[in-house]
């Protein structure tokens, strides 16, 4: 009986002591921190955390500090239900930032929705996440709205005239992509070659860009995953293919030109954010970010930097009850009428119609940044 | 186009030949799947990869330590695990199963020791050569694996052919008993082999990953299911049938995907496998419940 007795005397406590510090804003984080969606996940995650601290050293919001919990959904649907699931009902948070990858997202998403807890992605693009209900957030410029911009202006930048696809046919992600350029490219008129595809884990790609080759493309569209994305940079360059890429969303992370050196020059990718964008608020992200972890920020960085800015600004607005329900509920209400001057530019949300029509979650309303890589940087194109 | 991908065939042939030598040597001798292999590989990959970065030795010294890395870590699979299974006189699928255990642990470490996160070569590291013969581009790294795998399997051949030790494991793979009975030192042989598979499995390891260039620790997975599909056509524990099957495979899978739809590459080249084994259901080179080394 005295081990029962003296935890719940601890649960009393600690029921005791969360009531004193009500004062605390607790805040999920369900990100992939281990696994192959860590490159994105972390810069994520501390995007996150150099919000919040911010926020809290100027005094927090309405006195109000942030807490974040953070957990590793390890990139894996199932892992991202089991979090979701403890974020929600045992941690009891107000809201949850993330997942990492669409693919979770189409799984774990639903249990926030139907918990009516407000989630908010900051890296997920593919078609369809804020069709899984009005609880669903996403500050991620969706492919649909970059990709038609990367394509045009790398086709007026090369004078390309007809260009091949390779995409990964087993991943949410890469197949949305590959989806929005076969729409894209059919849109503008832009003749394809021929339309390649491999699954995850395949690393030997000369099979299929060995045939893309023989169809001479201008230029090559990949809707790839970083891993993935390096290595047929380069083993297209090793069979003696020249033509540029452009890439989706899964190319936005300095890695896969450091990793795929000098083969990814010329590659255009559009992005929500551009390092080099002089607005203020972008430049102190970017030194912040640099002083405290040491790396250069990223696209996702950015974003998540923006989506802990944009809850507080819609949190300054709402009186919190102390009852989670209503004040989940009141989160959910002021969160579209936030306007942010972020690091990435203007942001609001736009209201997002599912495919029958229903009103789903919010989309980011929000202008892409082009850019061209050069010397193995990411380079914002001004046009030739 | 064709020439080239007749290349590639042949490379990826050799990659998946390299494998599946190791592989089918432990199941020749000890007459054991033996599942962790994968992970063997995967450890072979990164011993070369912190031998050339973090001590600065020069590549083939990351080759050798690679061979021995992972031939001490199979020594210890076979001391620590197959050798108390053989002792008990376990049935065939229990050591299997072990080694799936094994992976598990190995892939495990690997993920603890050098996280999950993709790892490559520097630069100045890699054999950067390259050339062209008419359409056909060629790197020295490629050469490099199908000249090794071709050498490794004509040496472990005659080796098995054309000497004492050869004859001595040819004899266990017929009976270990009998081997015992006539003065052979089974357990001591059955130790050699393992080093020496996982060693093959270690150098597969170190090649594929200076290749391609993306070293995880579950790189090990994906060429695992190749291996066995390999010596399974190749014929369980033939050598011969490693280097056939595995040719076999990279071309099926390559021109399959050259000249179907690349969608299709896995699915034609098992589809053609599962034929080949209606005809001859004990592989191209084995011999129905016949073990040869």
């Amino acid at each position: 009986m005295k081990p029962q007795f003296k935890t719940s005397l601890l649960f009393a406590t600690g029921l005791a002591s969360g009531l004193a510090h009500a004062a605390d804003i607790r805040v999920g984080v369900a990100e992939a921190l281990t696994g192959g969606a860590a490159q994105y996940g972390v810069p994520i995650r501390n995007g996150f955390q150099l919000a919040a601290d911010e926020i809290n050293a100027k005094g927090g919001i309405n006195g109000n500090k942030l807490q974040l919990v953070v957990e590793d959904e390890q990139g894996k649907k199932e892992e991202g239900i089991n979090v979701f699931k403890k974020l929600i009902h045992q941690d009891k948070v107000l809201i949850i930032f993330g997942p990492t990858l669409s693919n979770s997202m189409f799984a774990a998403g639903p249990v926030a929705n139907t918990a009516k807890v407000p989630v908010f992605a900051t890296s997920n693009t593919a078609i369809g996440i804020t069709d899984i209900g009005p609880w669903v957030f996403r500050n991620s410029v969706m492919e649909a709205d970059v990709l038609p911009i990367t394509v045009s202006t790398a086709v007026k930048h090369y004078g390309i005239k007809k260009l091949a696809v390779i995409y990964g046919n087993d991943d949410a992600f890469t197949k949305s992509g590959y989806d929005v350029f076969k729409k894209v490219l059919e849109d503008q008129k832009i003749p394809v070659t021929t339309t390649e595809t491999y699954v995850k884990g395949e690393i030997d790609f000369k099979a299929q860009l060995t045939k893309i080759k023989s169809t001479n493309p201008d230029a090559i569209v990949c809707s790839c995953l970083a891993e993935e994305g390096a290595n047929i940079m380069v083993q297209s360059r090793s069979l003696g293919i020249h033509a540029p890429f452009i890439a989706g969303n899964g190319f936005n992370s300095p890695k896969v030109f450091k990793d795929s050196r000098l083969a990814g020059e010329g590659t255009f990718v559009g992005s929500p954010w551009s390092e080099t964008n002089p607005a203020p608020v972008n430049q102190n992200f970017v030194k912040a970010y640099r002083q405290k972890y040491g790396t250069d920020a990223t696209q996702f960085a950015a974003q998540a930097y923006d989506a802990m800015y944009t809850t507080a600004a819609a949190l300054a607005k709402v009186k919190l009850s102390g009852n989670l329900e209503a004040d989940r509920l009141a989160l959910k209400e002021a969160l579209p009428k936030v306007t942010l001057n972020g690091a990435t530019g203007l942001f609001k949300f736009r209201p997002a119609k599912t495919k029958d029509g229903r009103p789903g979650g919010y989309d980011a309303d929000q202008k892409p940044w082009i850019y061209m890589i050069q010397g193995g940087r990411f380079t914002l194109y001004t046009g030739k | 186009m064709f020439e080239q991908q007749l290349f590639n065939a042949l490379t990826l042939g050799s990659v998946y030949a390299l494998f599946a030598l190791g592989f089918t040597l432990v199941f020749g001798v000890l007459a054991v799947i033996n599942l962790s292999h994968g992970a063997v590989f995967m450890l072979g990959s990164y011993a070369a990869l912190m031998i050339v970065t973090q001590f600065g030795a020069p590549l083939w010294l990351g080759l050798l330590g690679s061979m021995l890395v992972s031939g001490m870590i199979g020594l210890v699979i076979d001391v620590m695990i197959l050798k108390p299974l053989r002792a008990r006189n376990a049935p065939h699928l229990i050591p299997m199963i072990a080694t799936i255990g094994a992976a598990i642990m190995l892939t495990s470490a690997g993920q603890a020791l050098f996280g999950a996160e993709i790892q490559r070569f520097p630069e100045d590291f890699l054999p950067a050569g390259e050339f062209t013969i008419g359409e056909v581009h060629l790197r020295v790294l490629e050469l490099g694996i199908v000249a090794i795998a071709f050498l490794l399997m004509a040496g472990l051949f005659l080796a098995i052919r054309r000497t004492q030790l050869g004859r001595a494991l040819r004899a266990i793979a017929e009976s270990p008993r009998a081997a015992s009975l006539l003065g052979i030192n089974v357990e001591g042989l059955f130790h050699v082999t393992s080093f020496a598979a996982a060693a093959l499995g270690g150098i597969a390891g170190a090649l594929i990953g200076l290749n391609f260039n993306a070293i995880t620790p579950v790189m090990g997975q994906p060429i695992l299911h190749k291996g066995i599909a390999v010596i399974i056509l190749g014929g369980m524990g033939d050598i011969r049938g490693a280097l056939i099957g595995g040719l076999f495979l990279g071309f099926a899978e390559v021109m399959s995907k050259a000249y179907l739809s690349s969608q299709m590459g896995d699915a034609v080249a098992f589809g053609l496998l599962f034929l080949i084994l209606l005809v001859r259901p004990s592989g191209l080179f084995g011999r129905v419940l016949e073990r040869k080394a």
